[in-house]
């Protein structure tokens, strides 16, 4: 059996999984509620100066069938008296001692940093997370964000709790930034020992379009929120890898951002995450879903060999290179199997109008054919092709070769003017512009009174 | 023993008869109209004898625009909401839906466009309406959905329209031949008031045309007459014992059976002869009002009968039994039907031979002969110059829809010979097109 149980920057836990501050980690029974379901950790639902919210305060994006792909908010902070939250912390201690609970804070002056984090220090908790992300209400108040916007004040707080602090110092930051490396590095320079991201970032998630209000709405108005949900990952993915890549953050990363199963979870390690947190998924769905998270995790360590998160925390970051260091000689063209083809055509459209004009229709069946000339090997026509394993990229370049841009600008082969005959785009084939005019095909579909025409039957009295 | 027990109130018929397409509810539709793959040239769309922009519709209702959908629906057919729950979509839309290959559930295309047009009617939207009078006037005779559908696409030109219908209530046999597990009276009629309202064409109830002088009249009166008649009565069969009390036609069953609904009486042991749609459809009816017994005889093979296979399967589904290479000699019985004396046959070299000395009696207490509709030559004989081909259907240019009589146009069952309701829908658009290129030269 894989151990799935972590040390992150000193907070132990006895798996990966901890509910990020929010909503779900709002009051003791739930957190004790979620440990009892099996979650590791909890992060408190940030703790302040005691706030109001309003209702609603919730948007969804729902994308054809599939609803809260996105998600977002415009709540503020814990809304509930301090001395409450605190007593509850200690009571879920009392009962939860090996589970991590850290207590999620944002106060302003130097002295209220200092009161927040004896108490909650007092009151029991594993850990401290500085809430420097929350991208609405907070921040127009000198807080969240707009201190995860500020390196330089980011790194003055990070400071003041260092001075008071025993227990580890978690960073979260915000994605609403050019750079997240930068207030992670503020985030090392001050003392921090972790970070943890994304919090939310800036939306508006949809406007009614019949009050001219965007979502949520309040008595006819709204704001922009804090996006998060699945739809979010890949932008959280991306920043985690940014901020594990760094040479000067060299910080344990807690990954946050669109994490539901398993393998969401999995790829935020791969990227160099050693814990996760998760928000959305326990709001759309309960503690529940935690059992398939931690089953699926157990099972992909025993196929792979892991035996503990540790053997593959950051496993993918070799492969994650800069553009100027990819193989250009590398070259996939993309394959159908006749066999699978149900005959949609939708890769020819996408290629037709959306690529490379690579693909073509043959009469008499409607199988597409590839022109292999033309094809550039982009992988359009196999992502939108909705039968598996139908459109594959096959490679085929001699496999020997390798040739990155670098190079290329190195060895003064890379082009560098505009009508350089150096440049990619020379060789592929492209029709001329008046060829697309006049396709019968391309016009819009009948709709519009397509007029019956016996031919295919043979009509009776003709 | 039955599987139905008689239907004897309204609520029981409903429940024997529940419809096999109920009409999706918001959610449903959201979920099926995501699957559609939007197909490049979709051969769902070339399936469809009235060419509906099928993906367009169905991405109109999955982003919530319900009455763009039934537009682009009601451009293409103007049956469309019927259509949905009556066309053999197995075979026409759904059959083609590229799904099928995947071995995946084809997107139901009927329902959905059902879905956006009962909205439609529901809401009793504005979408459509006349055109500019152009001060001609065409006669339509049948309101069953060739006379309909002409109608409302002579109005969007710009033509009075006066439809003559001989029955009571518009819509030909979708109200009075249609299965009622396939659509309701309520739904059919819906429709049909639905387009009056938008196109105001006339119609004259209980006004069969029917003779020489009737039909002058309107020679007189009309720039030009559509024939939207359909076909007839049940064919006669020609055997000893046709008129014993309780051998009835299917046409005419199921006419009683969609308009009287549980009151209609059915034998306990129900022989249907004839092995069309029409016969599986009378011997699934039968079986809904109560008969223990339902024996679907056909002359030929299981293989060779003319359904669907899925009509044959829906008639099983309710415990219809076959009895197949039978042909019946005789209704037996005095003065009501007793049984049906058969005699075997066998299929040689693709013609019926009868089996000598194998006859056999099948006892029953009801005969329903589905063995066709006769055509209407009587009074098509009444039109000077309109030729019939050797089957008596109206010979017509298939674009045009013109006969061999320049002011008359015929199309559905009367000029295919019997097909389906979007058949007749989608000809007589083509045929209102034809009438107006005529009469604008
Ligand atoms: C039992 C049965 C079940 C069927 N089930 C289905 C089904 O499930 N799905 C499907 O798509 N199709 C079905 N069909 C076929 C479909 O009903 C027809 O193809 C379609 O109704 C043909 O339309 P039409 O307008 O040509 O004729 P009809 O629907 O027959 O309409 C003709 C109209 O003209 C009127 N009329 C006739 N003569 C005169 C006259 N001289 N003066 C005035 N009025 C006149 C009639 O009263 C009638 O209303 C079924 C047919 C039958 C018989
Ligand atoms: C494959 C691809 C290539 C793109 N190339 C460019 C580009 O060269 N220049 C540019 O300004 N934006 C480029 N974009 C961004 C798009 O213009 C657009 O801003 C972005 O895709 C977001 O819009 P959408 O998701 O609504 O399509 C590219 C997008 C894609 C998907
Ligand atoms: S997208 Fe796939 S299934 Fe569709 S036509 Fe192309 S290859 Fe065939
Ligand atoms: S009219 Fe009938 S065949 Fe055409 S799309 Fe609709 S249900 Fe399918
Ligand atoms: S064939 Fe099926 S998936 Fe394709 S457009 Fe038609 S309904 Fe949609």
């Amino acid at each position: 059996m894989p151990d799935l149980s972590i040390n992150f920057a000193g907070i132990k836990s006895p798996n990966p999984f901890w509910l990020a501050s929010a909503p779900p980690t709002n009051s003791g029974y739930q957190v004790m509620k979620a440990f009892d379901a099996g979650w590791g950790g909890a992060v408190w639902k940030t703790l302040g100066v005691p706030v109001v919210n309003v209702s609603s305060r919730y948007g969804g994006v729902n994308y054809r069938d599939k609803r809260l792909v996105g998600f977002n908010n415009i709540e503020l902070i814990s809304d509930r008296p301090l001395s409450h939250n605190l007593r509850e912390i200690e009571e879920v201690k009392k009962r939860f001692p090996n589970h991590a609970v850290i207590a999620s804070l944002m106060v302003q002056s130097r002295q209220e940093w200092h009161d927040i984090v004896r108490a909650s220090q007092d009151a029991g908790a594993d850990g401290f997370e500085l809430n420097f992300g929350c991208p609405h209400g907070m921040c127009e108040r000198g807080m969240g964000s707009a201190v995860g916007q500020e390196p330089k004040v980011l790194q003055m707080i990070v400071e003041w709790v260092m001075e008071v602090a025993q227990k580890p110092v978690i960073v979260k930051l915000t994605p609403n930034i050019s750079d997240i490396t930068e207030p992670a590095m503020a985030a090392r320079r001050g003392g921090a020992d972790a970070i943890s991201l994304i919090n939310t970032i800036q939306s508006i998630v949809g406007v009614d379009l019949d009050k001219y209000a965007p979502y949520p709405i309040v008595d006819g108005k709204g704001t922009n929120g804090g996006y998060c949900g699945p739809a979010v990952k890949p932008i959280a993915l991306n920043m985690v890898k940014n901020c594990a890549q760094h040479p000067d953050v060299r910080l344990p990363i807690s990954g946050i951002g669109g994490i539901e199963n398993w393998r969401d979870a999995v790829e935020h390690i791969l990227l160099g995450a050693s814990s996760v947190q998760v928000c959305t998924a326990a709001m759309h769905f309960g503690f529940g879903i935690i059992r398939e998270m931690t089953a699926g995790l157990e099972q992909y360590m025993v196929e792979k060999g892991f035996n503990t998160i540790y053997d593959f925390v950051g496993k993918a970051l070799p492969n994650v290179l800069h553009w100027e260091d990819l193989n250009m000689k590398y070259k996939v063209t993309a394959n159908i199997n006749e066999d699978k083809c149900i005959g949609c055509q939708l890769c020819y459209t996408a290629c037709e109008d959306g690529a490379h004009q690579a693909i073509k229709l043959n009469a008499g069946t409607r199988v597409p054919e590839i022109i292999e000339e033309n094809c550039v090997g982009c992988n359009l026509c196999s992502l939108v092709c909705p039968v598996e394993q139908c459109i594959t990229m096959e490679q085929t370049d001699s496999g020997t070769e390798h040739l990155t841009w670098k190079e290329r600008t190195e060895a003064g082969t890379a082009p560098t003017e505009f009508e350089d005959e150096k440049a990619g785009g020379r060789h592929h084939w492209v029709p001329e512009p008046s060829a697309a005019l006049g396709k019968e095909r391309h016009k819009t579909l009948p709709g519009k009174a397509r007029l019956y025409s016996g031919e295919t039957e043979v009509p009776a009295g003709a | 023993m039955a599987e139905f027990s008689t239907p004897t109130t309204e609520q029981q018929f409903a429940e024997n008869f529940a419809q096999l397409k109920p009409v999706m509810n918001r959610t449903e539709a959201l979920y099926e109209s995501s699957r559609c793959l939007f197909c490049f040239d979709a051969p769902c769309i070339k399936a469809c004898p009235s060419g509906i922009d099928i993906p367009q519709f169905i991405r109109q209702i999955n982003s919530g625009n319900d009455t763009g959908a039934a537009r682009t629906i009601y451009e293409a057919n103007y049956f469309g909401n019927a259509c949905g729950k009556v066309c053999p979509t197995e075979v026409l839309c759904e059959g083609a839906c590229v799904y099928n290959l995947q071995e995946v559930k084809p997107i139901e295309i009927g329902r959905l466009q059902s879905y956006a047009t009962t909205k439609a009617i529901k809401s009793g939207k504005k979408l459509f309406g006349p055109g500019e009078d152009n001060g001609k006037k065409v006669a339509v005779i049948g309101a069953g959905p060739a006379g309909i559908s002409a109608a409302c696409e002579l109005r969007t030109l710009g033509y009075e329209v006066d439809v003559f219908e001989a029955k009571a209530q518009p819509s030909g046999l979708t109200v009075y031949g249609v299965a009622p597990y396939k659509i309701t009276n309520e739904e059919t009629l819906a429709e049909m008031a639905y387009l009056q309202s938008q196109f105001g064409y006339n119609v004259h109830f209980n006004s069969a045309i029917s003779s020489r002088d009737e039909l002058a009249g309107l020679e007189n009166k009309y720039d030009a007459i559509f024939l939207g008649i359909g076909l007839g009565k049940t064919n006669e069969l020609g055997l000893p014992g046709e008129d014993k009390i309780n051998c009835t036609g299917a046409v005419e069953f199921i006419a009683e059976l969609r308009q009287h609904h549980h009151e209609v009486a059915v034998g306990r042991k129900v022989i249907v002869l004839g092995g069309g749609n029409t016969a599986m459809d009378a011997a699934s009816e039968s079986s809904r009002l109560g008969a223990e017994n339902v024996i679907l005889a056909y002359r030929r093979a299981k293989e060779e009968m003319g359904a669907y296979e899925f009509e044959y399967d829906l008639a099983k589904g309710v415990g219809v039994k076959g009895l197949f290479n039978v042909a019946p000699v005789e209704i037996t019985g005095n003065g009501y039907v007793a049984g049906v004396k058969f005699i075997r046959t066998e299929t040689k070299d693709g013609r019926v031979q009868e089996i000598a000395g194998s006859e056999f009696i099948e006892p029953c207490d009801m005969v329903i002969k589905a063995t066709g509709q006769a055509k209407q030559t009587e009074f098509l004989n009444l039109i000077p110059g309109l030729k019939l081909d050797n089957k008596g259907r109206i010979i017509a240019n298939a674009h045009t829809g013109q006969t061999s009589n320049p002011k008359y146009f015929a199309s559905g069952d009367a000029w295919n010979g019997g097909a389906e309701v979007v058949n007749a829908a989608a000809e007589a658009k083509l045929t209102a097109r034809g009438i107006h290129a005529y009469l604008s030269k």
